[in-house]
């Protein structure tokens, strides 16, 4: 359907932008190799802290783990209380209100998984119905995943209005776009899902669920990082990027941070713009920041693991 | 400023991080490598070798007179014909194994010092080039004993001895070019490193020694131009085998001219690097930045003439430039640097010409705004654009990190465009389609063509150029061709 | 050609014809054979051809430099095309130009007798240049596969190398072998897809210049084999020296000659090809490795990825 409103034309559906595998995994290789040391890793891992969305995403959670996970977030570590708090704690919806009493008084975000969590099977009208109560339970930010058949059947227009639905949704929360890259298997998808999710919408797009494997790579989450700077270039908009799952290690976060820095530069070193969803994670950093300031390996036993 | 534009003067930046030399051992003064033996010049005369990036002495280096050469290529000939050809294949074989083992175990050593003599960044010479020089090693001690498979019909012998000239900007990797399948196919050597950057040659020696490999079947005599017009000169080489600039392989195949010696030569280039509107962009632009700034832009086959189809053109250099932002510059032992020390003053008063030349000529300048350390030789990672076809800094080889930038509208104008050079030696096309990957790269008139990737090597993959870039290839199963003969 | 001379060769015809037959044979005039055409010297000089007892044969064109210049040119504009062919068709066109010398194999013998070959030689040596051309056009289609590889190597990437013509290739073609030496130089270069221009043989011209009037109807490209006749000595420099020339192949042993040739070829540095051993009849002398030396090895790289 040619489209002749010039304003118009950054909501186009985006071109295909073919991805090269082994390019990508080359740049990537270049990030892991930068060496990362004393004040340096300090600094990088503070900011990681407080880029993190501490995460329980179990069928089985109770309110009682939700309200470790919240206490956790509220105390990193009682030795260290110049440390920055993380950006959210992140659950699943009918547990938002159990978080929200707990960390009322602080700046800590709650966030949502929404959207038939984590296959996105279900109709648009009950998708709506969730991401609307949730996000008046106290929502900070709604976690929604596409509908991955539909991508693959083709029907991008399905994809990018569910998109903009559930955004519309969201009222004045923010909205994450999980695209669960371990099921769309390839570069080029990747790439054309992050095109959709942004054009339809998102403030953030997002790799994972945490329920496929492979989680968040490096692979992805450059991938998408590039397509946030094509669509800065292109309107203007800053979107943000959440890789999840799979990042249990600081080594890990401190690649991913170098990644961003040097793909995005100083606008994206923020929580506002880069998150890690992970749940293993904030112990390791904190081990590494309380082995840089004691000069001692340290061991798990001596951090509380929620 | 642009409202739209990243910001790479990030607040978190990385804090040095300097690869240890306190384990590296240089010697005050290194004598020629001859017979076997460390020889102290006839003439008794030494040169200084320093580290370009503080302009700091690292050893002096003997002298190679005409004296020498004689003494290595005696030295030489005596090995070949009385032990390395009495030899059987398979043990020679195992005595270049033996080398290349050797050489892993020192991996480290090796790369150090090649940062530190030639000025090379510390993540190349331990990621690319002290790997490649021991895989190329490793793959050549296999052929010793399986030549005869590799040239169907015919029943090869080896030349003799060869005489080895090589550059400074791959030390150890151009020296292990030349070695391996030259004692590979059943020759002995006589190499002589370039005089700026002897001392991993030197190292290498030290290991042949140790590796109880005969003495004389590897010489090394050091110098700079008079002691390889002196080795090219010598009438008891069997051949010669040069890498280095087209001006001197000229002179060389005119020296040599009438002479029964054989010949391969690996010169220079100015290589195109075709960018294509549908390719991978992003990854494109990781091609331009590696195809032009790995090692400096010290590389033959460096990607320095850069063609953008023009419906790209403005996101391509966008790109480029944000990418130039993050490149560190800098101490060469410093794991985070992308761009090291530029390998000598004399380079970089050349590279500092070219860019007036190009200025002059009406090209656009744009370089990082990467500060560059006050001591040793450092250039800025650079642009020139808007160039045509006509200007210097387009025809000629800088061999530094200046990359000439032009547009181009069709296939055909590119190709055209990309050819019309006197040199052939490599080239690049970024396209995702197949099809036109093929016919550009078949159209390319050069001897290696990297499609949608750039500044790949291997030990196994031919390297070597057409027209002025010289003749004859290394690596892989051609690479032992120019070390043997047959009939 | 002064009048009194021009009239002097007339008689001379005339005698020559009465003495062989009552009816007057009709001449050949013997011309050079560039870019498909049958030009005489642009500097309109010829050389007289007599045989071993001092009778005059023909007169022979004196090719000049810029009849050679004028060749190269032919050459050049050929090559991309010729190149471009498949290695199919151009051993099939060899094989056409074998059929078409073997159809004229008695003018052959006849011009190979007139200049001191005996019955039986001039017979062996047609015979042979036949089979010769047969041979190679066999190898058209083959040499890539013996001579090409694809390298096994240590990362994702496809790497192969394969063979390309290097281009233009001057031929100074043995001057004791008037068409088998001759054609043992041509059919390996043209088979690998170069063109050329070949100096025939100084004193055996004859059949060479006949065998451009096979390339003729040989369904062969203008301008991928052109043929000049005249002195070594005065051309071989300016071959050597051609810019526009890739490779020369030099078949003699003059030791001076080969130092002028190797010194002018670094000019450009062209591929130089040395063919001392002058015995064409000997088994040797046809092999892949003779097309291999004007061929060149190029290597591709591409990424594996999806």
């Amino acid at each position: 359907m040619p489209r002749n409103n010039a304003a118009l034309a950054v909501t186009l559906p985006p071109q295909f932008v073919p991805i090269d595998e082994v390019g990508i995994d080359e740049r990537v290789s270049r990030f892991s190799k930068r060496s990362i040391k004393k004040s340096s890793k300090v600094q990088a891992l503070k900011l990681a802290l407080s880029m993190l969305d501490l995460t329980t995403l179990s069928a089985h959670d109770t309110p009682e783990r939700v309200r470790q996970l919240c206490h956790k977030a509220k105390n990193l570590l009682e030795t260290m209380p110049e440390l920055p708090h993380v950006g959210a704690v992140c659950v699943y919806g009918p547990l938002v209100k159990v978080a929200k009493e707990v960390l009322k008084g602080t700046k800590i975000h709650i966030a949502a998984v929404s959207t038939a969590f984590p296959s996105g099977m279900a109709p648009l009208k009950t998708k709506l119905i969730e991401t609307r109560q949730f996000v008046a339970d106290g929502a900070d930010e709604i976690d929604m995943v596409i509908s991955r058949g539909k991508f693959f059947e083709g029907d991008y227009d399905y994809v990018a209005d569910e998109i903009a639905a559930v955004k519309e949704a969201c009222g004045k929360a923010h909205l994450k776009v999980i695209l669960e890259t371990g099921e769309l298997n390839t570069l080029d998808n990747v790439r054309r899902a992050s095109d959709i999710a942004m054009h339809a919408g998102a403030d953030f797009i997002k790799t994972s669920t945490g329920k496929v494997q492979p989680a968040a790579t490096p692979q992805v989450t450059l991938v998408m990082l590039e397509a946030i700077r094509d669509f800065y270039y292109a309107t203007g908009k800053k979107i943000g990027m959440k890789p999840a799952g799979g990042i249990a290690t600081a080594k890990q976060a401190l690649h991913y941070l170098v990644m961003l820095r040097e793909t995005l530069g100083e606008a994206w070193l923020t929580p506002d713009l880069f998150r890690f969803g992970a749940s293993k994670l904030a112990n390791d950093i904190l081990m590494q920041l309380v082995k840089e300031q004691t000069g001692a390996y340290q061991s798990i036993d001596y951090f509380s693991m929620e | 400023m642009d409202p739209k534009s990243l910001d790479f003067k990030t607040s978190w930046e990385y804090a040095p991080a300097p690869e240890g030399k306190e384990h590296i051992k240089i010697n005050a003064r290194y004598e020629h490598f001859i017979g076997g033996e460390f020889v102290a010049p006839a003439k008794g005369r030494y040169f200084e070798t320093i580290n370009p990036a503080t302009e700091e002495k690292l050893s002096e280096v003997a002298e190679g007179s005409s004296e020498d050469v004689d003494k290595a290529v005696v030295a030489a000939r005596a090995a070949l014909d009385k032990s390395w050809s009495k030899l059987r294949a398979s043990e020679r074989g195992k005595y270049i194994y033996r080398l290349a083992r050797m050489m892993q175990e020192r991996a480290r050593e090796f790369a150090v010092i090649e940062s530190l003599d030639g000025g090379k960044t510390i993540r190349e010479s331990r990621d690319v080039d002290v790997p490649l020089a021991i895989a190329h090693f490793f793959y050549y001690a296999g052929w010793a004993d399986k030549i005869r498979y590799a040239f169907p019909g015919k029943t090869p012998r080896p030349i003799g001895v060869a005489g080895q000239i090589i550059p400074w900007n791959f030390p150890l990797l151009m020296a292990a070019w030349k070695i391996a399948p030259a004692l590979a196919a059943g020759n002995t050597v006589v190499l002589k490193p370039a005089e700026t950057t002897p001392l991993t040659a030197l190292k290498l020696a030290e290991l042949i020694q140790a590796a109880d490999l005969p003495p004389g079947v590897v010489n090394i005599v050091t110098g700079a131009g008079a002691t390889g017009a002196a080795l090219v000169n010598h009438p008891g080489l069997d051949k010669i085998a040069f890498t280095g600039s087209t001006e001197v392989g000229k002179l060389i195949q005119r020296a040599i001219a009438g002479s029964r010696k054989r010949y391969t030569l690996e010169l220079g280039g100015k290589a195109a690097n075709i960018i294509f509107e549908d390719a991978a962009i992003d990854q494109a632009v990781e091609g331009i930045v590696n195809g032009i700034f790995f090692n400096q832009g010290h590389v033959c086959c460096a990607g320095s003439r850069l063609f953008v189809q023009e419906s790209v053109y403005d996101t391509v250099i966008r790109k480029l430039k944000d990418r130039l932002e993050t490149l560190i510059v800098g101490d060469p032992l410093d794991k985070n640097t992308d761009i090291g020390a530029i390998n000598s003053k004399m380079q970089l008063d050349k590279i500092s010409a070219y860019l007036k030349i190009g200025v002059a000529e009406g090209a656009e300048l744009y370089q990082s705004s990467c500060k560059l350390p006050k001591k040793g030789f450092f250039c800025k990672p650079t642009l020139f654009l808007h160039c045509s076809q006509s200007q210097r800094i387009v025809q000629e080889e800088i061999f530094g990190p200046v990359l000439s930038v032009q547009t181009f509208r069709t296939p055909e104008e590119a190709i055209s465009r990309a050819n019309n050079t006197p040199y052939g030696l490599s080239g690049g096309v970024w396209t995702d389609k197949g099809s036109k990957i093929f016919k550009v790269s078949n159209a390319l008139r050069c001897g290696v063509v990297w499609a949608n990737t750039y500044n790949k090597f291997d030990p196994s993959a031919p390297f070597g150029g057409y027209k002025e870039s010289g003749m004859g290839r290394e690596g892989g199963l051609h690479g032992l061709q120019p070390y043997i003969q047959y009939n | 050609m002064s009048k009194a001379e021009r009239k002097a060769e007339v008689v001379d015809l005339k005698d020559r014809a009465a003495a062989r037959q009552e009816r007057l044979p009709v001449l050949k005039t013997y011309k050079l054979f560039i870019d498909g055409k049958f030009p005489r010297s642009e500097s309109e000089r010829y050389y007289a051809l007599t045989s071993a007892n001092g009778e005059s044969i023909a007169n022979v064109q004196l090719g000049s430099r810029k009849d050679f210049r004028n060749a190269v040119v032919a050459a050049r504009k050929a090559f991309p095309g010729w190149a471009g062919r498949t290695a199919y068709n151009r051993g099939q066109i060899l094989y056409r130009m074998a059929e078409m010398l073997e159809g004229r194999r008695a003018q052959f013998i006849e011009e190979l007798e007139t200049l001191g070959a005996s019955r039986s030689e001039a017979e062996t040596e047609t015979a042979m240049a036949v089979d010769r051309l047969i041979y190679y056009a066999g190898w058209a289609d083959k040499f890539q596969q013996v001579f090409s590889s694809v390298n096994p190597v240590a990362s994702s990437h496809f790497n192969f190398s394969m063979l390309e013509p290097t281009g233009v290739a001057a031929l100074l073609a043995p001057e004791d072998s008037g068409l088998l030496g001759l054609i043992s130089v041509v059919a390996p270069a043209v088979a690998g897809g170069n063109s050329v221009v070949v100096l025939a043989s100084h004193s055996k011209p004859l059949a060479a210049i006949t065998f451009s009037e096979v390339l003729h109807t040989s369904d062969l490209p203008a301008g991928v084999i052109n043929i000049l006749t005249g002195t070594r000595k005065e051309l071989l420099k300016h071959f050597a020296s051609h810019m526009d020339v890739n490779a020369l192949v030099y078949c003699g042993s003059d030791a001076e000659e080969i130092r002028t040739v190797q010194l002018e070829a670094a000019e450009n540095l062209k591929r130089v090809v040395i063919e001392e051993n002058s015995d064409w009849q000997s088994e040797e002398r046809q092999s892949p490795y003779t097309i291999l030396a004007t061929q060149e090895v190029k290597t591709t790289w591409h990424p594996i990825g999806l």
